[in-house]
């Protein structure tokens, strides 16, 4: 196409766009309250942009730039549409159009800066308002509540600067600086760089972790001058919990898409959408990783600043894309929950037992795969607190508690997993008894028995072969055990432990993952195979003098840290050719893996390197292999295998005993 | 054996193992793809070759072959990974060559007589008498049973 066809497609579809950016106007006049219009009009002002920049129309670009800022607070209620805002928009649109035509006839585009700076006026009031959103994400929520547990304060500092202040970035760095002098600066909103350069109006937020009172934090500010107000606010516990994402207290301000909160998510607008187009996003995204981790290799390589910057920059990004990505995964545990209720009830009086049970947290969100595969577990674990754990309401009676059981079943979020519990006021678990049956099912010996502590005898419910029904009942005991549920519940990347006390009840806890889909491996070479680690699996790696290693009734052991530790040799467990015939050099890499406080080392060729991984399936036809949890596709394209750290060690301990 | 193919006949992909022409359904073939890097994967029968990187999703590969109890061939410029799914899953196919789609007129399909050449009967679905040549067709859900996966799983 020659520039001039290109120019008659854009004249065309300008008209078009200003055609319809009027219509869409007068809609909006006649009904304020509908955003609908707004929404429309944002697109096409969008699209006008896109098209002139392309065209090299700069001004026609600005004008549409501003125009759609200014559409974008009246979207965001930023606040009530004012007749002025009106007449700016059709001024605007006005202008557009005979920009278009100016285009057409190949004549100069006008000069819009007059209007440019009308609509400016609007937007600096929209960057004072939404920048007051205070939000934390995990790692900042953790790190205060760390904070508050040894013994500091956690405060969140609002500093508005008064109208006449002339270097406002100067009057936010002393307050920085005095804010540091009483304590650590953890967070800035907006950011240092932001307000070093002015891009603030007159408020921002410092969150200062201190030993320093609230009355001193606040008099070492009242020094500075031309501070209209400064607001300390002390952030307990809860405070931090209500701000996980969410506006800052005192702030109700018109809240950005990205830092709506989950629990209102019904409020907002939504779409459904198929599954399997979400997977294929998913899939897009992962290759997108693997590409990514190639260029960051590369850049490695190259050394250039400008190429590294990029890099950086995209990973910014995709860290954002990707919690985005993963959200849209993410599904409340309501759904799983619901069918609970009625199925508790049919239980409860098929068993002859009264119970009421309650749910909380069923706004808790998983990412879909979990949510699909939690039920059976659940299920389980309530019919085992049913049948095992609550009394009849006789013997309830009899030993005075009320005649109603209770069961809870509730879902939160702590640090980075959800968590799941089921509790009953049931009888509890008597150690004993489940010592003896270890005992009598050959599961532990006798000496070993007497080392347990509460937590690893409670953990021997979990082994295979185990089931602590006096009989065999038609509602559990089906020769199904805890056992079956743990596999399944590891097999989703997460774990379950639980606690008892005799007379008063039992807690099963299950722990999950949030995201599944992608991890940080450590890719290992053995022989001419890799294989992925994953990383929160991995205590410490380490080169070993081939000296080093010990036999100990011919299982090759290692001493780390004062402890005997089990060595596994990787291309053992996957039958790996060796190189050159198996001839060693004298040191060997060691990964050593925990699960729990379970310690085994993996004997590798090499270490090559930290990686985001995405987890995938090996698909249904391979469903379980022993000792691989998944596949990655690396950055060459070819297929690493993601290792099961926790069956090896089980083997391990299953061979020990 | 009285299937759906009495009445309309269907098109089937060809594809060749040894002397032999195999028919696998086309509407249960999603595409064939030329050799690739196979990862291995431990633990699993001598037929799974491994997995593939398919577009982004990691598929298992089985040797036919091998399946089948042939003997092996060293993979050539001709080899090709026909990719196949059953209901539940989604595998490819080792075979020495992939080339034709042919349409089996009704009619033609017989059970497959015992003792035919190597493979075992409980994986055919039937012959196609052809003009010029015998196709066997293959039943896909019975190579595909996963109780032979955790058969030899077990085994090991």
């Amino acid at each position: 196409m020659s520039d001039q066809t290109y120019l008659n497609v854009f004249v065309e579809e300008g008209r078009e766009h200003v055609q319809r950016m009027n219509t869409l106007l007068l809609d909006l006049e006649n009904d304020p309250e509908n955003k609908e219009p707004v929404q429309e009009l944002f697109r096409s002002a969008h699209t006008l942009k896109g098209m002139s920049a392309t065209m090299g129309f700069e001004t026609m670009a600005d004008l549409t730039h501003e125009l759609e800022n200014v559409l974008q607070q009246v979207r965001d209620g930023v606040h009530p549409l004012k007749d002025e805002t009106m007449d700016i928009l059709f001024q605007g649109v006005d202008r557009l159009e005979m920009m278009v035509e100016q285009a057409a006839n190949g004549e100069p585009l006008a000069d819009v800066s007059d209007l440019l700076s009308k609509l400016r006026g609007g937007e600096e009031e929209k960057t004072a308002v939404t920048q007051q959103d205070v939000s934390f994400d995990g790692y900042e929520r953790e790190l205060f509540e760390t904070s508050l547990d040894n013994g500091y304060y956690v405060f969140l500092v609002k500093v508005t600067l008064s109208e006449q202040c002339v270097l406002k970035g100067a009057r936010a760095y002393m307050v920085y600086e005095a804010l540091e002098k009483t304590g650590d600066v953890a967070k800035a909103v907006p950011s240092v760089e932001d307000l070093e350069e002015e891009k603030f109006d007159r408020t921002f937020h410092f969150v200062t972790i201190t030993k320093e009172e609230e009355q001193h934090v606040k008099r070492s500010l009242e020094q500075i001058s031309e501070l209209e107000s400064v607001d300390v606010t002390a952030l307990s516990r809860d405070a931090l919990k209500q701000k996980q994402g969410v506006t800052a207290k005192g702030d109700v301000t018109a809240k950005t898409v990205r830092s709506a909160p989950a629990h209102k998510a019904k409020a907002t607008k939504s779409i459904r959408v198929d599954i399997e187009r979400l997977d294929a996003l998913m899939n897009l995204f992962s290759e997108w990783v693997i590409d990514r981790g190639r260029i960051e290799q590369i850049a490695g390589e190259l050394n250039r600043a400008d190429l590294t910057e990029v890099v950086e920059h995209m990973n910014r990004i995709g860290s954002e894309l990707q919690e985005t990505v993963l959200n849209l995964r993410m599904v409340p545990v309501e759904q799983v929950f619901n069918r609970f209720p009625r199925m508790v009830r049919d239980l409860a009086k098929e068993l002859n037992k009264d119970v009421q049970l309650e749910i909380t947290g069923a706004d808790t969100e998983l990412d879909r795969t979990v949510i699909d595969e939690i039920g059976d577990p659940l299920v389980h674990l309530l019919r085992n607190a049913l049948d095992h754990g609550l009394e009849t309401p006789k013997e309830r009676r009899e030993k005075g508690k009320p005649e109603t059981g209770h069961i809870s079943l509730r879902a939160f979020y702590s640090g980075n997993h959800a968590f799941i519990e089921i509790a009953d006021d049931g009888a509890g678990i008597s150690r004993d008894k489940v010592l003896q049956k270890a005992l009598k099912n050959g599961i532990i010996d006798r000496e070993s028995a007497d080392k347990l502590g509460d937590a690893q005898v409670y953990d021997l419910l979990f082994a295979s072969g185990f089931s602590t029904a006096e009989q065999v009942t038609d509602v559990s005991g089906r020769g199904v055990g805890l056992d079956v549920v743990r596999t399944k519940i590891e097999s989703l990347g997460g774990s379950v432990s639980v606690q008892s006390e005799e007379g008063k009840g039992t807690t099963f806890s299950i722990q999950l993952p949030l995201t599944l889909s992608i991890l940080t491996a450590l890719l290992v070479r053995t022989g001419d195979e890799t294989y992925a680690i994953p990383i929160n699996a991995i205590l410490e790696t380490g080169k070993f003098d081939r000296s080093e290693i010990q036999k100990v009734h011919g299982q090759p052991v290692l001493r780390f840290r004062k402890r005997i530790v089990p060595l596994v040799p990787l291309h053992e467990v996957f039958s790996v050719p060796q190189r050159d015939g198996g001839v060693h050099n004298d040191s060997v890499f060691v990964v050593i893996v925990k699960k729990g406080d379970q310690l085994t080392g993996l004997v590798v060729d090499e270490l090559l390197g930290q990686q985001e991984v995405v987890l995938k399936s090996l698909g249904n036809y391979l469903n379980q292999v022993f000792a691989i949890s998944g596949a990655t596709i690396l950055g060459d394209g070819r297929v690493a295998l993601i290792v099961d750290t926790n069956a090896l060690i089980q083997q391990q301990e299953a061979m020990a005993v | 054996m009285e299937t759906r193919v009495a009445e309309t006949g269907r098109k089937v992909i060809v594809f060749r193992l040894g002397e032999e022409d195999y028919g696998v359904d086309v509407q249960q073939v999603d595409s064939i793809e030329r050799m690739q890097p196979i990862t291995r994967v431990a633990n699993v029968p001598d037929f799974v070759q491994g997995v593939i990187n398919l577009r982004g999703v990691v598929t298992p590969v089985i040797d036919l072959r091998s399946k089948f109890g042939m003997p092996q061939k060293e993979h050539d410029e001709s080899t090709r990974i026909v990719i196949v799914h059953t209901e539940n899953v989604q595998v490819g196919l080792i075979v020495d060559s992939a080339h034709d789609v042919m349409h089996i007129p009704a009619g033609v399909v017989e059970e497959p007589p015992s003792g035919l050449g190597e493979v075992d009967a409980r994986y055919l679905e039937g012959v196609a008498k052809l003009e010029d040549r015998l196709l066997v067709l293959l039943n896909l859900d019975r190579v595909l049973s996963r109780e032979d996966v955790r058969e030899i799983q077990k085994e090991d």
